[in-house]
């Protein structure tokens, strides 16, 4: 056992610097930002051509008059419906014939509107591409009624810091974050390690490792030297964003959504469990890895279980907002997406127990999925020859 | 018990036993009841052509793959893993971290074999600069030749002084300068103590280092014992050169005797060479030159694996 966990060391010890001190690693430290950036930059142009495309716009052929008191309506509705896209209106002064003038309007390509309101006031007509019980239609009511009824009566609003409702609503965000931070960081990690292997193999190194420790402690000393690297790259990212909020937002940390376990349980519970979900998953890969001889042959066996990875993702988001349902439970259950559901659990609910019974039942499974991956690399790791081949000759025999 | 089964000498003489080895991958037999002993403190050589099984005895022997029957002990262990600390190893396909420093990488080889890291990298620094690479000691691996890269990752094989030293094909890929530096390194470890196994297929470097031998051939042990065992398999080479062409002294050549320009080349007939002397000058030959050779351990090695096999080895001191 000694001599096992003295190799893994070795090895973990080697790995963990080669990676840590090499100009990946900062590419690595970097990597989260280029999906912040592009979401940025995707999300307020696809924002920009959804306003756009969402919002129609009506020509009211009204008096200055009238067509102010629409247009006040139309505030109040547009701070009641938030960000929800609300009918743009156009003004148009009344001209002598009417029908001719919604004829005109629709046909114009200047004003491009999607109908024509005439009459607001008086007998209300709304002509032009709509369904009679379409939004468009039925935005256009709610503007008249507004426009036509008396004031409302006066509400005072009191605002307190929160409630439940909010509360949970903050929660269900932390918790899904939660989940999306172990998801892709954990996929990441895993197919470092993966790549690493193989380039271990590409090398021959492996064979010099394989006749001077036992092949397990190869196996422990990659996939814990991984995960040391990446608590390293989870200190960085920490730091910064803590060090950006609070100097762009003025001690924002304090306004993040609390986490129902309370901070520091969460910031460590989210560790764990991200720890067991990168052994589960690594100890998986790992083992792939050892099957294969190139890369190509890595992205073939890997694709499966990164597709059952993205689909255990989506079962483990369905948790989220409802911590004690069923398929909360069942989901806690599964090893592979215990520690996504368990992490969403922390955000919401403040009992510690049921987190200290995942950590045990997972920690078993890491134990048996590390014991099986380990006892599978030693077989395969140093055979060579495209994979496909061999299936075939199994199946022959 | 392995050593009562293989019927060698005892506790300490055999540095490496092997006893009735198989290895099959699939429906291939790889390695076929190689059966061997390797005595302590010598140079032991692994012949064979390529694809004959050597890689996979010695992995076997060193614990990276698992037989599928036999047994083996290796410095007494029947684990040979458990002997890692006391062995070295150089595969055939050579392997480095191409970014890791020469120092590193030679400690990094230390470590593996239970050598702290300080002193793997004070010990590399004194190999390198005997080797004449102490220049490259802070210099990643990539920008080594060829050359240097296999004396780093033999200096790394050596770094803990192992009792045992394993090279699968030492010599592969050197030039001849470096061939001799590497037979002369051999020579060193030896006398300092070491065993050395190496599989070769360049039947010179078997007959200048080894003292045994064992000839492998498509996956089992054809030969194995002393370098002169194999030879004595040969009976002595006489070449002839008279200054008669016929006459009764024909009659003491051999029925198989060939002719090589004006010299007869026969096998010395079990009589011994006196007999010979005797017919020849009784009658009447003439001798102009009469050599009595030893055979050569590639001829051994054609008689004992075959003119097959043979052909596949390379006889020169070179690839």
């Amino acid at each position: 056992m000694t001599h096992l966990l003295r190799s893994a060391w070795v090895i973990g010890r080697r790995d963990f610097a080669a990676t840590v001190f090499s100009k990946a690693f900062i590419f690595f430290l970097i990597g989260p930002l280029f999906p912040v950036l592009l979401g940025a930059m995707f999300g307020g142009i696809g924002a920009r051509v959804a306003s756009r495309a969402e919002q129609p716009r009506v020509a009211v052929i009204a008096s200055g008059s009238d067509f102010a008191k629409l247009s006040a309506a139309r505030t109040q509705l547009g701070d009641a419906l938030g960000d929800r896209p609300i009918v743009e209106l156009v003004s148009v002064a009344p001209e002598g014939d009417i029908q001719a003038q919604v004829r005109d309007l629709l046909a114009s390509p200047r004003h491009s509107v999607v109908a024509v309101l005439a009459h607001p006031f008086g007998e209300p007509q709304l002509t032009g591409a709509v369904d009679r019980d379409g939004t468009v239609a039925g935005q256009v009511r709610l503007l008249l009624g507004a426009a036509r009824a008396p004031p409302p009566a006066s509400l005072q609003v009191i605002p307190t810091a929160r409630s439940s409702g909010s509360v949970d609503r903050s929660r269900a965000i932390t918790s899904q974050t939660g989940q999306m931070i172990l998801f892709f960081l954990t996929i990441i990690l895993a197919g470092m390690t993966l790549s690493q292997l193989i380039e271990e193999k590409s090398n021959k190194v492996i064979e010099i490792l394989a006749a001077a420790v036992p092949i397990e402690s190869i196996f422990v000393g990659k996939l814990f030297a991984m995960l040391a690297t990446s608590f390293v790259g989870i200190a960085v990212w920490l730091g910064v964003g803590i060090a950006a909020m609070a100097m762009f937002t003025h001690g924002a940390p304090g306004s993040i959504p609390l986490p129902a376990v309370g901070s520091a349980a969460f910031v460590l519970l989210t560790l764990v469990y991200f720890a067991m979900n990168y052994l589960l998953l690594g100890s998986v890969f790992l083992s792939i890895g050892a099957q294969a001889s190139t890369v190509r042959e890595v992205q073939t066996l890997s694709m499966p279980v990164t597709v059952a990875q993205v689909l255990i993702f989506g079962f483990a988001a369905l948790a989220v907002g409802s911590p004690d349902s069923p398929l909360a439970i069942v989901g806690a259950v599964f090893p592979l997406s215990s520690p996504l559901v368990m992490v969403a659990r922390a955000a919401e609910k403040p009992e510690l127990w049921p987190h200290l019974v995942a950590i045990v039942w997972q920690a078993l499974w890491i134990g048996i999925v590390v014991y099986v991956s380990a006892r599978l690399f030693r077989r395969t790791v140093l055979k060579s020859g495209p994979v496909k081949r061999r299936w075939w000759r199994r199946a022959a025999i | 018990m392995l050593r009562q089964a293989g019927g060698h000498a005892g506790s300490g003489e055999w540095a490496v036993e092997a006893r009735n080895l198989t290895k099959d991958f699939g429906d291939t037999r790889a390695v076929d009841g190689v059966t061997l002993g390797v005595p302590s403190g010598s140079i032991y050589g692994l012949l064979g052509p390529n694809g004959a099984g050597k890689t996979t005895t010695l992995r076997i022997l060193l614990g990276i793959i698992d037989p599928s029957s036999g047994s083996r002990s290796v410095l007494g262990h029947e684990r040979p893993l458990d002997a890692a600390t006391e062995i070295g190893y150089l595969p055939e396909e050579r392997g480095l971290y191409p970014a890791m420093h020469c120092r590193d990488a030679i400690a990094f080889m230390g470590a593996l074999r239970g050598l702290s890291l300080g002193e793997g990298r004070r010990r590399a620094d004194e190999l390198l600069a005997e080797h004449g690479l102490g220049d490259w000691a802070r210099k990643p691996i990539r920008t080594l030749s060829k050359g240097m890269a296999q004396t780093v990752q033999l200096l790394g094989t050596i770094i803990h002084r192992p009792r045992l030293l394993v090279l699968d094909e030492p010599f592969a890929g050197l030039d001849a300068i470096n061939q001799v530096r590497l037979e002369e390194l051999i020579r060193r470890q030896a006398r300092s103590g070491a065993t050395i196994i190496f599989s070769t297929h360049v039947i010179a470097h078997a007959e200048r280092l080894c003292e045994r031998i064992a000839i492998i051939a498509k996956g089992r042990v054809a030969f194995e014992g002393a370098v002169d065992e194999a030879r004595a398999k040969l009976r002595p080479i006489v070449r002839l050169r008279t200054r008669t062409e016929d006459g009764p002294w024909r009659g003491a050549i051999p029925a198989g005797a060939r002719r090589e320009g004006s010299e007869w080349i026969f096998e010395l007939p079990e009589s011994g060479p006196e007999p010979l002397l005797k017919a020849l000058i009784d009658g009447g030959a003439g001798i102009e030159t009469l050599a009595i050779e030893r055979p050569g351990l590639h001829d051994a090695f054609v008689a004992i694996a075959g003119d097959k096999a043979a052909a596949e080895m390379v006889e020169g001191p070179a690839q």
